[in-house]
């Protein structure tokens, strides 16, 4: 037991888990990376002739072939392709002509406007409001108030955010005309965008801190809680709220890589200027290297996230059993 | 099929079997109406002649939702199957292939399931070309590697029951176990969550379909129809919310019948509420003032038939600086007892009392600082009554700073102080800890210490030492014996071992099926205990005489179930001396000495006989027994 305690009082398991978390972060990105890199060998016949047509003619067919690098052995291509990436080159787009890495740029921090945004309403609204419906509702009290807050969750996040944002529109923007329904530019844009985004996922994470909180409320320390008379906003927010937190942060992490792509679609709705309009675009086009270069970014950020939220856990808890997981 | 028995559940049902029979007939009744062309009408805005307009070549969009049902739910459905299949044969792979195979299998399936789904869909959509097959395949492909979780998690959970170790012990080979054994039992939850997987694939093709890399024209479905529609919302709005409240309609038909089927599969009981329970109350018998004064203490809580109550008219009285002992089986209502006189049942449950008073003063007028400061709790598990994510000193300092508007300084002071009351060595290291880093008797003393921050008039400790070794749990008795004389608060001691109570306390209240059945002094009660309950269970007791060969006595039968008690008396079913009497009618607590009430007809009347009713009891020494553990 001494030994125990001493090994966790001087901290001994962050090594192994900064290691291991580090391990399968990099194993990920490389899973990633190479799955980019398969993408375009996957695709049947040759993306050459797919991405120009049947009418093209067989020259203009083997350049695209050479710019695209098709023509050397698998290796080699795999090792260029990788040489580049370290070196941040992720090619060129065959519509536009421009770097990928600049496409990038220009339109990665509206992207990340609105699911960064968005992430926060969800988490603004869904805790207070899980909250609150697990103290209203403990123990089997409003029995009616519980109902209809499920039964709304339920129906919220069943509505996927793309048709969500068809509804705002049609509301806010068209019938009302109180807010934007297109673009970047205007003041007030961005709020039907996040609202599409956000209204899902809110629902959901309400739901899911609600029932955490309440398996949290039969647990023996928030009887010990009351036993001191304190306050019941302390009972609540002090003693029950951070042991929720795991499981909640867990599922919203989720969530939050979900949003990410989410804004795909929300994108394509409000003619957002951002990766998921672009994305679009670059499959409708064949635009392989803009596909290619996109996939990454997205599937990097997911991986981030995920990242982040294992090490914000691995902070919280104190009994660190991620860690030791 | 259980899901169909709920409202929500018979909904969506309903809408399903509605959506099948569109699927169906609808191409076959209103296909040639969904594709005429009429010039005359194009982009048309809705109206009574077209429900949701016309598209750019005049075709009606009502019809065409209708008729685009049998291309949408056909094409989610390939592609859950195909993705679920994948899903389960990925799944399954594991517990049939060699271990290094598998667990590469594992690693991969848990990589690709941190990818959402749609990324995974856009990104198959790259390699499988825009079009029908390539979308299909795209969203089976994405919705596998999820599924193939889930398989690997329910086999897992199955794989350790029993009849899996038995079936492998006969010699089942692996496949056939899974095959056999295995994928029956997970068959359920696989059910439910492919009917959710059939909803958000539904809505993921919508989704592909509405970015231009899904059903290509000619072919539409809703989501190329809410795309067309999209384009001019500014004009006309119909033509895109006709074909998104069909998808949202199936998605959520889809989504309910699912969660309905998963709430009936976990068997979630409603508790309905009824009315309260209606207390008589009974002539006070005793009267006397003390610290805790009881009487007619009721616990009663909704029950599936009605109300129980577990608690049923408990009288008692604590003195100043008394310490009493509470005994009784687990589910006597001892536990509830102490929860009630400190008012912490909660609600569905309901407490009445004809009184319950904390030093003079019904508990109800008491105010929190007054409780939080002078009425200590020491409760059973010291591994879970302390908050995890907090550190043990800030737990403490909590009471201090709360209900004596301490600072954080002083209130932390008082806690170092406090925890050395209780003898924890370096107690101002101790204090940063967080409750994980200490033994279970060290948070014991620490749960007392925290009693111990204010002025504790009474300390009602339930089964404080259950939980510890036989040293440990001494070292806790003597400190609660020392807080006893050194502050003079009384101690109510909850234990189920009557050893314990009896080497510690002065008075003992012995319950059964949530009465007191008999009340004597400690001094007494290896000579004089009356009640059979309370003689079976000072004879349960081995000690240092005990003949090691003989099986060890035990009280035949087991306490009542609350919901069980009927009208007599709630032991007579295990009593040896139990009449007709004892079947029909509940003794009340009847003082017969001094100091001394029995709840027993057979004593009131004055039978002889208890003691030949009772062979196993040998030794009514009552030092030798205390000796034991002291």
């Amino acid at each position: 037991m001494t030994q125990v305690v001493e090994r966790r009082v001087t901290g001994g398991s962050w090594l192994p888990f900064a290691r291991r978390r580090a391990v399968r972060f990099l194993t990920s990105l490389w899973v990633l990376v190479t799955a980019a890199f398969l993408m375009i060998h996957l695709i049947p016949g040759d993306p050459a002739r797919e991405a120009l047509g049947m009418t093209a003619s067989p020259d203009v067919v083997n350049a695209r072939r050479e710019a695209l690098g098709l023509n050397d052995s698998l290796l080699t291509q795999y090792w260029h392709y990788l040489g580049d990436l370290f070196s941040g080159d992720l090619g060129t787009s065959l519509v536009s002509g421009t770097p990928v890495a600049d496409l990038i740029g220009d339109r990665l921090p509206a992207t990340l406007q609105l699911a960064v945004t968005a992430f926060l309403v969800v988490v603004v609204v869904a805790v207070p409001v899980g909250v609150v419906m697990a103290v209203l509702t403990r123990g089997g009290r409003r029995r009616g108030a519980e109902l209809g807050f499920t039964s709304t969750s339920v129906v919220l996040a069943a509505i996927p955010e793309f048709l969500l944002a068809v509804g705002l529109v049609s509301l806010f923007g068209v019938a009302l005309g109180w807010l934007p329904v297109a673009g970047r530019d205007a003041a007030g844009s961005s709020v039907l965008p996040v609202l599409a985004l956000a209204i899902g996922p809110a629902a959901v994470l309400a739901r899911i801190v609600r029932v955490e909180l309440l398996s949290v409320l039969g647990n023996d320390f928030v009887r010990t809680a009351r036993a001191k008379r304190l306050p019941a906003r302390l009972v609540y927010v002090r003693h029950a709220l951070p042991n929720a937190l795991t499981a909640t942060l867990t599922l919203g992490a989720m969530m939050l890589a979900g949003m990410v792509a989410g804004t795909v679609l929300v994108e394509n709705v409000f003619a957002w200027p951002g990766l998921g309009s672009t994305i679009v675009g670059s499959i409708q086009q064949k635009d392989y290297p803009a596909v290619q270069g996109i996939v990454l970014v997205y599937g990097t950020g997911v991986l981030l996230v995920n990242l982040g939220v294992d090490m914000v856990l691995a902070l919280l808890d104190p009994r660190s059993t991620i860690r030791e997981a | 099929m259980r899901a169909l028995r709920t409202p929500v559940g018979l909904a969506a049902g309903l809408l399903l079997v509605l959506l099948a029979l569109l699927a169906v007939f609808a191409p076959l009744l209103w296909g040639s109406r969904a594709d005429a062309i009429d010039t005359d009408a194009l982009q048309q805005g809705a109206s009574a002649q077209h429900l949701l307009g016309t598209d750019a070549l005049g075709r009606d969009i009502f019809y065409r939702v209708l008729v685009a049902t049998r291309l949408t739910l056909g094409l989610a459905l390939v592609a859950t199957f195909v993705g679920v299949t994948a899903g389960l044969v990925l799944g399954s792979l594991p517990s049939v292939l060699p271990r290094w195979a598998g667990r590469l299998v594992t690693s991969a399936v848990n990589i690709a399931v941190a990818f959402p789904g749609l990324l995974l869909a856009l990104f198959f959509a790259v390699i499988f070309g825009t079009g029908t097959v390539g979308a299909v395949l795209a969203i089976a492909f994405a919705i596998t590697p999820s599924f193939a979780r889930l398989t690997q998690t329910l086999t897992a959970s199955v794989s350790g029951r029993d009849f899996i170790a038995a079936a492998r012990v006969c010699g089942v080979g692996r496949f056939r176990l899974l095959v056999r054994h295995v994928l029956p039992n997970i068959a359920e939850p696989l059910v439910i969550n492919a009917t959710l997987a059939a909803g958000s694939a539904l809505t993921a093709f919508a989704g592909l379909s509405f970015l231009g890399i899904g059903v290509q024209a000619p072919s539409y479905d809703w989501g190329r129809l809410l795309g067309e529609g999209l384009n001019r919302i500014y004009v006309s709005p119909a033509p895109a919310l006709g074909p998104a409240v069909a998808v949202v309609l199936a998605g959520l038909a889809f989504n309910l019948f699912g969660e309905a089927a998963a709430s009936a599969a976990s068997h979630r009981q409603v508790v309905r509420q009824r009315s309260k329970p209606l207390h008589e109350s009974t002539v006070e018998e005793r009267d006397g003032e003390g610290v805790l004064t009881v009487r007619n203490l009721r616990v009663s809580f909704p029950g599936a038939a009605g109300w129980i109550t577990p608690v049923r008219g408990v009288s008692f009285t604590v003195g100043q600086g008394e310490m009493i002992g509470v005994v009784g089986e687990s589910g006597s209502g001892k536990s509830l007892t102490a929860l009630a006189v400190s008012r912490l049942v909660e609600d569905p449950g309901v407490v009445t009392a004809d009184r319950l008073e904390f030093a003079g003063k019904p508990v109800t007028e008491t105010s929190p600082r007054e409780l939080g400061t002078s009425l200590a709790m020491v409760f059973q598990d010291p591994m879970t009554t302390f908050n995890p994510t907090r550190r043990i000193g800030r737990q403490l300092a909590e009471v201090s700073e709360v209900h004596h508007g301490m600072s954080r300084k002083a209130a932390f002071e008082r806690v170092v102080d406090r925890l050395r009351a209780v003898r924890i060595p370096s107690a101002a290291k101790r204090a940063r800890q967080y409750p994980h880093e200490f033994s279970g008797g060290m948070r014991q003393r620490a749960m007392i210490a925290m009693g111990l921050m204010g002025e504790p008039r009474l300390v009602i400790a339930d089964e404080p030492t259950t939980a510890l070794d036989v040293t440990v749990q001494r070292e806790v008795l003597r400190l609660l014996a020392r807080v006893r004389e050194e502050r003079s608060a009384a101690v109510l001691l909850i234990s189920h071992d009557i050893t314990v109570v009896a080497q510690t306390c002065d008075r003992v209240l012995v319950m059964y099926a949530g009465r007191i059945v008999e009340e004597l002094p400690t001094a007494e009660l290896f000579t004089s205990a009356r009640h059979p309950y309370t003689t079976a269970l000072l004879a349960a007791v081995p000690d240092l005489e005990t003949d090691r060969d003989a099986p060890l006595a035990v009280i035949p039968g087991r306490p009542p179930e609350p919901a069980e008690i009927g009208a007599g008396c709630p032991f007579a079913p295990r009593c040896p001396v139990a009449d007709e009497r004892c079947r029909n009618e509940e003794p009340e607590l009847t003082e017969v000495e001094d100091g001394h009430r029995v709840a027993c007809w057979r004593l009131v009347e004055g039978l002889p006989g208890l003691d030949d009713a009772m062979p196993d009891e040998k030794c009514r020494d009552g030092e030798l027994r205390a000796g034991r553990v002291s």
